[in-house]
């Protein structure tokens, strides 16, 4: 076969422009209607859909030689999937600085977490999206679902709610919460923790919601209203990390941080023990105290 | 965080490629050539570019090779390389009456105007094995194509050959044609924002992966429907691509493109138009290169998704291959294989908060302690 043509390098950011501008346009309309799921032509990339392509996609419309990345998966840069992107991006998009610090990223794509560190006003959260439709569990018809959203007619996402407290006295939505964005819209928040939602809630920051294998668009903009669903009899209550037989709050091993998401580890020994899920939150605290041990001494 | 095993990713990334490469070569047999794959194996080629959605057959071989046989990867070799390209230019529709045809039959009319033509098919083919293949060698199998060149009568076929179903149209047992159809939907570029249209239904088919689409049609073909299909016409066989000339924007003939396209028709009905005449119906599949299954099988549901898509606002369908969502959501090779691998990603941060919420429920019954820590 003939070679000749075959060996072009690929554009700066991979996509041709015109899909990148489509996805700008698909961005701005996402952050004029809080909420709303904007569909757009999705294309394919290089990694499988599942993975972070509707992230993918954003970043890469979004990444200027100017910009530092950070790639989280499960709120570690260093996981298979998060490895995999960063390379991928750092190939396709020469100049791009990367970085594992939250503080030092311009622009960070996250799989399953938000940083525990408030992001500022010049940073941008994509947020890799399955399900973008909180819908779905209620109906499975992508127009009746459209319809609903458009008369905010949410009764049915209610009704569920009211049954598991019928059922099992709790709500049983344990990640992907559904919130109501601006009064508006419900949106799924991806598959974040309920640690992660009340991040949502007037920020600092820019939340971008990309889905690409279902292609949708959708933005929780800087200081905008985000309420998880709740009945006012039923608070809504984040992920309890309260040792039973100490009543105690339970901290990291690591570096002793009782306000973080944990992830739960059983040793070699059938121990069950805690460790910060955002691996940055957790290096920059024990640097932190490595920087205060050092100073002491020095003293 | 030495025991979180899926962490530490870049060498073990680095090392189950290197794997993939040992076991291709672990054999020690002769590298596999791309036009070998692409001549040899071109039924299998042809799967992947049709499910590619890009007509290069020698990309779909690389893909292939590069994907070790396996289809749905190899499709998608081809949709990633599609997104770095721009689209350059929109051909107009093309009348398969013009296709260069190498295979051409009709279950509907034992004779039909042009005549059948049987072209390669493994249809009448016995299984069994040839077992003179475990050592063919080079000379004799330069010889199949040789021979089959110098015994070839000559060309005597003509340019273009009428279509079955013109002449059913002919005598009012199928309505005829939309005289002004809307613009061809590009599912390339626009999303799917239901109801879709015909056309944006047929091009998604048209990608869609084999077996998902043979699933679906066969569930209608045993009773979960009512098509009743017989195939008017399946011809196989090349059509020109006509592109618009860069300086007169005259059209002119810039290659040509292996098609598999197939009309069924389908048994009337007795109301889905109140008062109009009963007539026959028509399904239509078409896809690149050689996969007479596909074609049969979008043909099918080209017909119960028409069904469907003429119900009244808020009508539930009745079949699963009648209902445009399912069958157009469900039946991409690369979104459904893509997001089956996903599951083997880590999801510890969610199942995370599953077991907070199961753990918080328990409780709450009494059954057992809010923790599940050991004793």
């Amino acid at each position: 076969m003939s070679t000749a043509h075959r060996s072009a390098g690929y554009a700066f950011g991979f996509l041709d422009d015109r899909a990148k501008k489509e996805l700008r346009r698909a961005m701005l309309k996402a952050v004029s209607i809080p909420g709303y799921q904007v569909p757009y032509a999705s294309r394919e990339m290089p990694i499988a859909r599942g993975f972070g392509t509707g992230g993918l996609q954003l970043t890469l419309a979004l990444i200027g030689p100017a910009d530092t990345l950070k790639v989280i998966d499960q709120g570690a840069d260093d996981s298979v999937n998060a490895v995999n992107l960063r390379q991928f991006i750092e190939l396709t998009c020469p100049g791009t600085r990367t970085t594992k610090r939250t503080a030092a990223a311009t622009l960070i794509q996250t799989r399953h977490r938000i940083p525990e560190h408030p992001l500022r006003a010049d940073q941008i959260l994509v947020l890799q999206v399955p399900y973008p439709d909180p819908l779905v569990v209620v109906e499975p018809s992508e127009e009746r679902r459209k319809t609903m959203h458009g008369e905010a007619d949410y009764a049915r996402l209610w009704v569920k709610l009211y049954e598991d407290m019928v059922h099992f006295d709790e709500i049983t939505f344990s990640h992907r919460y559904p919130t109501r964005i601006a009064g508006h819209y419900v949106i799924d928040p991806s598959p974040i923790p309920r640690w992660d939602v009340p991040k949502l809630h007037r920020a600092e920051c820019l939340y971008l919601f990309g889905a690409g294998r279902e292609k949708k668009i959708y933005a929780v903009p800087p200081h905008t209203d985000a309420e998880p669903l709740t009945f006012d009899d039923v608070p809504f209550r984040v992920e309890d990390f309260t040792d039973p037989a100490t009543g105690r709050r339970r901290a990291c091993s690591r570096c002793g941080a009782t306000d973080s998401f944990l992830d739960e580890f059983v040793d070699d020994l059938g121990r069950k023990t805690h460790q910060c899920s955002d691996t940055d939150h957790c290096l920059a605290r024990l640097d932190a105290r490595a920087t205060a041990v050092a100073a002491a001494f020095a003293a | 965080m030495g025991y979180v095993a899926i962490k530490g990713g870049e060498a073990a990334i680095r090392e189950a490629a290197r794997l993939m490469e040992f076991l291709r070569a672990q054999g020690g047999g002769a590298p596999l050539q791309v036009d070998a794959i692409r001549d040899q194996l071109h039924l299998l080629t042809s799967r992947v570019v049709s499910e590619g959605g890009l007509y290069d057959p020698d990309l779909a071989a690389l893909a292939l090779k590069q994907a070790a046989g396996d289809t749905l990867e190899a499709a998608f070799y081809l949709r990633a390389f599609r997104s770095t390209r721009a689209r350059l230019a929109v051909t107009a529709a093309h009348d398969g009456a013009g296709m260069r045809l190498i295979r051409r039959i009709s279950s509907a009319f034992k004779e039909i105007p042009g005549s059948q033509m049987l072209g390669p098919t493994p249809d009448y083919l016995q299984r069994l094995f040839r077992f003179d293949q475990l050592t063919e060698g080079g000379d004799a199998f330069r010889d199949l194509a040789r021979n089959w060149l110098r015994d070839l009568p000559g060309p005597d076929l003509p340019d273009t050959f009428p279509k079955v179903i013109d002449a059913l149209r002919a005598e009012g047992l199928l309505p005829p044609p939309d005289e002004d159809p809307p613009p061809a939907f590009d599912i390339t570029r626009d999303p799917l924002v239901f109801p879709v249209s015909r056309s944006a239904a047929l091009a998604t088919l048209s990608r869609a992966e084999t077996g998902s689409i043979l699933a679906i049609a066969y569930s209608n073909m045993r009773g979960y429907g009512d098509i009743h299909p017989t195939v008017a016409e399946l011809r196989v066989g090349y059509v020109p691509l006509m592109l618009p000339h860069p300086l007169t924007g005259e059209p002119i003939e810039a290659g040509e493109v292996l098609v598999t396209e197939c009309e069924v028709v389908a048994m009337y009905a007795p109301s889905e138009e109140a008062g109009a005449k009963p007539v026959f119906s028509l399904g239509y599949g078409a896809c690149f290169g050689h996969n007479e299954v596909k074609a049969i099988s979008m043909a099918i549901l080209d017909r119960s998704l028409q069904k469907g898509m003429a119900l009244a606002p808020g009508t539930r369908p009745g079949n699963p291959s009648e209902d445009p969502e399912f069958v157009l959501l469900h039946t991409d090779g690369v979104d459904s294989m893509g997001f089956c691998t996903h599951y083997k990603m880590p999801h510890y941060v969610t199942f995370q908060s599953d077991m907070d919420r199961l753990r918080a429920t328990q409780a709450k019954h009494g059954r057992q302690p809010a923790t599940g820590d050991r004793a």
